[in-house]
C-alpha cells in the first residue's frame, strides 16, 4: 500500500517538473519570454495565522524570466535543477543537496563559465522549486543529513525493519530526513509526551539516565536547529498519538528561535508549516526565570553579545512572540544581559537536569506556550 | 691637493657660528698656484667627465656609441633629403680564443652604416677624431646632434678602452670613390691622427659606415641598445633599420611611413631666448656696423622699425657700433629688448613627427587595441619655438586579449582569476631621439603623473603612473631642447612646456576614455547576447531531457535565438559591436584593432619587424631589397601602393596577416573598394578584414 502511494505521488511531482519544460516550449512558440512565477520566501511574504498558530506563506510572487540579463543564469540553473530532480523521480532515488549541486555543475559549452560555482547557488533553487511546485523536499526526493536521534517507547518500521526505540541502548535511533509514512511507519507509541532537546549533549545525559523510562516519554534531539525529519517525526507523534511536545533549549535568542520554528514554522519555508509546525508545542526551558528559580549562580552565565541583543530585539517584534509572557521572558534576558546554556545546570550536579530540574518543571507545569 | 687649496682659500664661516671667526691664514701663494697651472688634455678631461657624455658604465657606453652613430646617420640622411636606411651591427670581439657569449663579452665592435650623403674626404679625420667639430653647433635648427662632440667622443672612448682606431668608409655618390680611413685622436692636441687612408671597393653606392671597437656590456631590457632602436623606429617610421644583434639575430624595423619629415628650417635666435652673455658675444661677433642693423639682422622677428624703437627706449644710438657697447649700456639694451613686445619666433622651422607617422610607428612596434596621436600647434618657451606631440597605444592586442579571456580553464570552487596590474610605460623623445635615462627628472614624465587618468577610465594611484597595458609616447621638437644636464637625458620643466605636454596628454586620454567607454558598452551588449546564446543550449538540453528526449531541439533553439536577438537590440547591437562597419568616428588620428580587423587610419599601418634566425643568410639578402611595390604597373596600383605602404614579401605573425588585405590589392578587386571606403564622417578611411 505504501508502495503505490509512493508511486502515485511521484507521478504528480514528475508531471510538475516536466511542466517547466512545457512552459519553455510554449513560450518559445509564441515568441514570448519564458517566465516562472516563484513565491517570495521572505518575511515580507509571510503572515502569522493566529487561529492556526502558524506562519503562512503569502501570495506574492516574483517573475524569473529567461531573457533578462539579471535572471538568465538563474533561469537556466532552475531548468538544470528541475531536470536533475526529475531524473531522481524516474530512478526512484533520493539524494542530498550537495549531490544535486555536483550533478548539475558543468562547464557551459564553448565557454569558461560553470553552470554553478558554489552550492550556495543551487540550494536556493531547490527551495524555489519546492515552493513554486508546492512539492515538499521529501517529495522531491531530496534529503538532508540524518541529524537527529530518538529513544523511548516507540516502535517504527523502516524499510521493512522493525525498530524498537526502547531497545537501542543509549544511542537510540538515528532519525532519517524523510519520515513520511511511505518511508517510516509508526507501529506503536505508548509514551505520555515528547521531549525535544536542542543539544545532543543534554539528550545524551537524559538517555543515559533513562529519563524516558521513568517519565514515559520519547526523547528527541536535532543537534541544534532540528532537521526536517526530527520536526516531522515530532509532529506525527503529536498528531497521530496526541502527545504533547515540550521543547528544551539553551536560554539564548537562538534557543527561542529554534522553539519558534518547531512551533509555528520558519519564514524561509513557511509553506511547509502545515506539515511541520506544532502550534501546541511548549517551551519548557531554559527560561530566563530559571537561574533565579533554580539558584544558578551568575558566574555560569555568558554575557550577551551584540548579535544576541539585536536578535532578541528582533524576536520581540515577531507577531508570534507577542504574548505578554513571552515579552516578559525575552525582556528579562535582555535586562539581565546574560544567557545560559543547558550545560550550566551541571554546575549544581551532573544529574541535576534529570533528577531535579525536569521533574520539578513537569510537576509545576512550568512552561511557556 | 686641490681640495686642500680650496678649503684654505674659502673657509666656511657658517660652519663656525661663533661671532669671532678665526682669521684665515694664507697657506699658498699666487706663485705657488701659478706653478700648478697647465693645459688639460682632452683625454684627461674626457676620462674625468665621461658621465657627462654618456659613458658612465660599460652598458651605457655601448648604447651611447650606437646612439651617436645612428643619430648622425639619420641627421645626415634627412638633411640630404634621403629616406634613411640604417644598419646597426654589434659584434663580440674575442680577446684571443673563442668569443664569449654576448652576455659575458666585454668588448664589442659597433658598426653603423647609412645611405646618406657621405662625407667629403678632407673632413673625415676631424669629424671622427676631433672633439667639438661639427656642422650643427653654429646654427639654430632642429636636429638630433647639436654640439659636435658625439661621434668623436664615442671614438675617443673606444680608443681609451681598446686602443683601436675608428674605421670609416664613406662615399659621396655612385660615381665617386669610396674612401677608407682609420683615425685616432691625438689626445694632447685634440687633433686627428690618420693611420690609414685609401680608396676601397664598396658595395654601397653612397653613404657612410663607422666602426668603433669599445669596451662595453650587452644586456637587453630597459635602456638597452635594443630598446633604443625599437623606440627610434617608433618615432621615425620613415626609417628602415636593420639591427644585427651580438647574438647573431637580425631584427628588421621596416619603413612604414614613406615620406621624409619636412626639412626643418634654420632660424636666427629670438631675442627673448638669448642669455646676456650670449648677447654680449653676439654684439662683438656681428657683421653689422650699426646697432639697429645688428638687432634686425642677427635676430628673428626684429624689424628695422622695432630695432629703432628698442634703441630709442634704451637710449642707445641706433647708428652706433655694436662693438662699442659694453657694461651697463649693454645691460640696459638687453633688458629693453626683453620688455619690448616682439612677435613670437616663426614656428615653421620645426619638423614635428606628425600624427600619422606617430600612429604608424606605434602600431608597428606595439601590440595594442587602441592607438591615438596628437600634435600640438607650435608654441614658444623663452624665445625658442617648440612642438609637443603625444601618443598612446593601449591594450594587449587582440591576440593577447583573446588569450586571457578565452583560453583559461573554468574555475574550481573558491578559485579566482587574478588580474595583472602593470603600470603604463612612458617613452620619451627629444627631436626624435629616444630618452632612456633619468625618466623621473623629465618634464614629460611629470606631466604623465600630473594627468588625472582616472577621468578617462584608467586606474591610477596617487603620485603614480596610470595602470594598464599602455604605452605613452611624448615627443618634444624644438630648435633648442632644454635638457636638465649635458647628458641630454631629461627635459627641463618650463611651465610652457609642461602645459603643452599636459594638453596633449589630456587629448590622448580623452580619446582613450571615449574608446574605453564605447568598448565597454559594446562589450556589455555582447555579453548580454552571449549570455543568452550560451544559456539557450543549456535550457534546451534540460527541457529535452525533461521531456524524455523527444523534443525537436533545433526548432526550439531557433525560436529562442530569435527572441534573444530581438531582445538585445538586433542591428543596434551589431553597430555597437562594430559589426556594422562604423568606424571610430569622433576619434581623430586613431586606430582601433579588433580581432575582426583594424579601423581608423589604417593606411599608416604596415608590416611588423621580424626576427630572422642567424642561419637564414639567403632569406635575409632577399629581404634587404624588398622595398619595392610588387604587382602590376597600373597607375591605380601604384597610387594605392604608395598610400598604403609597400607590402613586404615576407611577413610573420597574425599582426601582419591582418594587413594581408593591402598586399593583394588589385585595381578592380573587392579589397580595393573595401580599403578605400570612407567612414560615415567621410574623414577616416575605414578598412576591415572579415574572417
Ligand atoms: N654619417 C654621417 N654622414 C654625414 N655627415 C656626418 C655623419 N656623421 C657625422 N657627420 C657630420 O659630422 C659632424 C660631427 O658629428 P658629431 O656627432 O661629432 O657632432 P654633432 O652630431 O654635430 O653633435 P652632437 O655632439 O650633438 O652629436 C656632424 O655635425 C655632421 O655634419
Ligand atoms: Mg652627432
Amino acid at each position: 500500500m505504501a508502495q503505490t502511494a509512493k508511486h502515485k505521488k511521484n507521478g504528480v511531482v514528475e508531471k510538475k517538473l516536466v511542466g517547466l519544460a512545457d512552459l519553455v516550449v510554449t513560450a518559445a512558440q509564441r515568441s514570448k519570454d519564458p517566465t516562472l512565477a516563484i513565491p517570495i520566501r521572505a518575511l515580507s511574504n509571510v503572515s502569522f495565522n493566529e487561529r492556526k498558530g502558524m506562519i503562512e506563506m503569502g501570495h506574492k510572487k516574483q517573475a524569473r524570466s529567461f531573457f533578462n540579463v539579471g535572471m538568465a543564469k538563474k533561469f537556466m540553473q532552475t531548468m538544470l535543477v528541475a531536470d536533475a530532480l526529475s531524473e531522481l523521480q524516474r530512478a526512484a532515488l533520493t539524494t542530498s543537496l550537495r549531490e544535486i549541486y555536483y550533478r548539475t555543475k558543468h562547464t557551459i559549452q564553448d565557454s569558461h563559465e560553470n553552470t554553478f560555482d558554489t552550492q550556495d547557488e543551487s540550494d536556493p533553487i531547490i527551495e524555489d522549486l519546492e515552493v513554486s511546485l508546492a512539492a515538499l523536499r521529501e517529495e522531491l526526493h531530496v534529503r538532508a543529513e540524518n541529524g537527529g536521534s530518538v529513544v523511548g517507547p516507540l516502535v517504527l518500521e523502516d524499510d521493512g525493519d522493525r525498530v524498537d526505540c526502547a531497545k537501542l541502548g543509549k544511542g537510540g535511533y538515528s532519525v532519517p530526513s524523510i519520515v513520511e509514512p511511505e518511508y517510516v511507519d509508526i507501529r506503536r507509541c505508548t509514551a505520555d509526551f515528547v521531549l525535544l532537546v536542542e543539544k545532543g549533549t543534554q539528550w545524551n545525559r537524559l538517555s543515559e539516565d533513562k529519563f524516558w523510562r521513568r517519565y514515559n516519554c520519547v526523547l528527541l534531539t536535532g543537534n541544534g536547529q532540528p532537521p526536517r525529519g526530527v520536526r516531522r517525526l515530532a509532529r506525527r507523534m503529536h498528531e497521530e498519538y496526541r502527545l504533547p511536545v515540550y521543547v528544551l533549549v539553551d536560554n539564548d535568542p537562538w534557543g527561542y528561535y529554534i522553539y519558534s520554528v518547531i512551533k509555528q514554522g520558519s519564514i524561509n519555508l513557511a509553506f511547509e508549516s502545515q506539515r511541520m509546525a506544532i502550534p501546541k508545542a511548549k517551551f519548557m526551558g531554559l527560561s530566563s526565570a530559571d537561574p533565579e528559580r533554580y539558584g544558578l549562580p551568575r558566574n555560569v552565565g555568558i554575557k550577551l553579545n551584540e548579535k544576541d541583543i539585536t536578535r532578541a530585539k528582533e524576536l520581540l517584534n515577531y507577531q508570534w512572540f507577542q504574548k505578554p509572557a513571552w515579552q516578559q521572558e525575552i525582556k528579562r534576558m535582555l535586562s539581565s544581559g546574560l544567557k545560559y546554556e543547558l550545560d550550566a545546570l551541571a554546575n549544581k550536579d551532573f544529574q541535576y537536569l534529570t533528577k531535579k530540574y525536569l521533574p520539578r518543571k513537569l510537576k509545576e507545569k512550568d512552561w511557556l506556550d | 691637493m686641490a681640495k686642500k687649496t680650496q678649503t684654505a682659500v674659502a673657509p666656511k664661516p657658517e660652519k663656525k657660528p661663533a661671532a669671532k671667526a678665526a682669521k684665515p691664514t694664507q697657506t699658498v701663494t699666487a706663485v705657488e698656484m701659478g706653478a700648478r697651472q697647465r693645459e688639460i688634455s682632452v683625454s684627461e678631461f674626457f676620462t674625468k667627465n665621461r658621465h657627462l657624455l654618456g659613458f658612465d658604465n660599460p652598458r651605457k657606453a655601448l648604447l651611447t656609441c650606437v646612439k651617436e652613430a645612428v643619430d648622425n646617420a639619420l641627421d645626415a640622411c634627412e638633411e640630404a633629403g634621403i629616406l634613411p636606411d640604417v644598419t646597426v651591427h654589434l659584434e663580440v670581439v674575442e680577446s684571443g680564443g673563442t668569443p664569449p657569449p654576448a652576455s659575458q663579452a666585454t668588448r664589442f665592435r659597433v658598426t653603423v652604416m647609412d645611405n646618406g650623403p657621405g662625407i667629403v674626404r678632407q673632413h673625415i679625420p676631424r669629424i671622427f677624431a676631433k672633439l667639438l667639430y661639427g656642422s650643427k653647433f653654429h646654427r639654430l635648427r632642429m636636429s638630433r646632434g647639436q654640439q659636435g662632440i658625439g661621434i668623436s667622443a664615442a671614438g675617443m672612448y673606444g680608443q681609451l678602452t681598446t686602443g683601436k682606431p675608428v674605421k670609416i668608409i664613406s662615399r659621396t655618390g655612385p660615381k665617386a670613390a669610396a674612401h677608407y680611413f682609420e683615425v685616432q685622436i691625438d689626445t694632447k692636441k685634440n687633433e686627428p691622427l690618420v693611420h690609414e687612408n685609401k680608396q676601397v671597393e664598396w658595395d654601397q653606392p653612397q653613404g657612410t659606415q663607422v666602426s668603433i671597437e669599445v669596451e662595453g656590456r650587452y644586456q637587453k631590457g630597459r635602456a638597452s641598445v635594443d630598446e633604443y632602436l625599437e623606440q627610434t623606429s617608433i618615432a621615425n617610421p620613415h626609417v628602415k633599420l636593420i639591427y644585427r644583434t651580438p647574438e647573431g639575430e637580425t631584427k628588421e624595423f621596416p619603413r612604414t611611413y614613406h615620406e621624409l619629415p619636412p626639412a626643418p628650417r634654420e632660424i636666427k635666435p629670438h631675442p627673448y631666448g638669448i642669455e646676456f652673455g650670449m648677447f654680449l658675444k653676439m654684439l662683438h661677433d656681428t657683421k653689422s656696423h650699426q646697432v639697429s642693423g645688428f638687432l634686425s639682422s642677427d635676430f628673428c622677428r626684429v624689424s628695422p622699425h622695432v630695432a629703432d624703437e628698442i634703441c630709442k627706449t634704451a637710449k642707445v644710438s641706433p647708428g652706433g657700433k655694436p662693438r662699442s657697447i659694453h657694461g651697463s649700456v649693454a645691460e640696459t639694451l638687453y633688458k629693453t629688448i626683453q620688455t619690448t613686445k616682439i612677435m613670437a619666433p616663426p614656428t615653421n622651422c620645426l619638423s614635428p613627427i606628425g600624427e600619422k607617422a606617430i600612429l604608424s610607428g606605434l602600431y608597428k612596434q606595439i601590440k595594442g587595441e587602441f592607438y591615438t596621436a596628437v600634435s600640438r600647434p607650435p608654441t614658444v618657451y623663452r624665445g625658442n619655438p617648440f612642438i609637443i606631440e603625444a601618443g598612446l597605444a593601449f591594450g594587449k592586442g587582440p591576440d593577447e586579449a583573446a588569450k586571457t579571456t578565452q583560453a583559461s580553464a573554468p574555475l574550481a570552487e573558491g578559485e579566482e582569476r587574478d588580474e595583472d596590474s602593470e603600470l603604463a610605460r612612458v617613452i620619451r623623445y627629444a627631436n626624435r631621439v629616444p630618452l632612456l635615462y633619468q625618466q623621473s627628472a623629465c618634464a614629460t614624465f611629470k606631466a604623465v603623473l600630473d594627468t588625472t587618468w582616472r577621468n578617462y577610465g584608467i586606474t591610477q594611484s596617487r603620485g603614480a603612473l596610470p595602470a594598464g597595458p599602455m604605452v605613452i609616447f611624448v615627443h618634444m621638437a624644438s630648435v633648442w631642447v632644454p635638457f636638465t644636464s649635458e647628458s641630454k637625458e631629461a627635459i627641463a620643466d618650463y611651465d610652457e612646456i609642461q602645459k603643452e605636454i599636459t594638453l596633449a596628454l589630456r587629448e590622448c586620454g580623452r580619446r582613450l576614455g571615449l574608446f574605453l567607454r564605447r568598448r565597454e558598452r559594446a562589450q556589455s551588449e555582447y555579453r548580454r547576447r552571449n549570455i543568452f546564446e550560451l544559456y539557450i543550449e543549456e535550457v534546451v538540453e534540460a527541457c529535452n531531457r525533461l521531456k524524455g528526449g523527444k523534443l525537436p531541439t533545433e526548432k526550439l533553439k531557433a525560436q529562442l535565438q530569435k527572441i534573444a536577438s530581438s531582445r538585445t537590440g538586433g542591428l543596434k547591437t551589431d553597430e555597437a559591436l562594430g559589426k556594422a562597419g562604423a568606424g571610430p568616428e569622433g576619434l581623430p588620428h586613431s586606430i582601433i584593432v579588433t580581432p575582426e580587423g583594424i579601423e581608423g587610419e589604417v593606411e599608416v599601418a604596415a608590416a611588423v619587424p621580424s626576427v630572422v634566425p642567424p642561419t637564414e643568410e639567403a632569406a635575409q639578402v632577399e629581404w634587404l631589397d624588398e622595398e619595392k611595390p610588387v604587382g602590376t604597373s597600373s597607375k591605380q596600383q601604384k597610387r594605392a601602393s604608395k598610400k598604403l605602404s609597400a607590402p613586404s614579401a615576407k611577413r610573420s605573425g597574425k599582426h601582419a596577416d591582418q594587413l594581408g588585405l593591402f598586399s593583394v590589392e588589385t585595381p578592380s578587386g573587392k579589397n580595393a573598394v573595401a580599403a578605400g571606403k570612407a567612414g560615415k564622417s567621410g574623414k577616416a578611411p575605414v578598412a576591415r578584414r572579415k574572417r
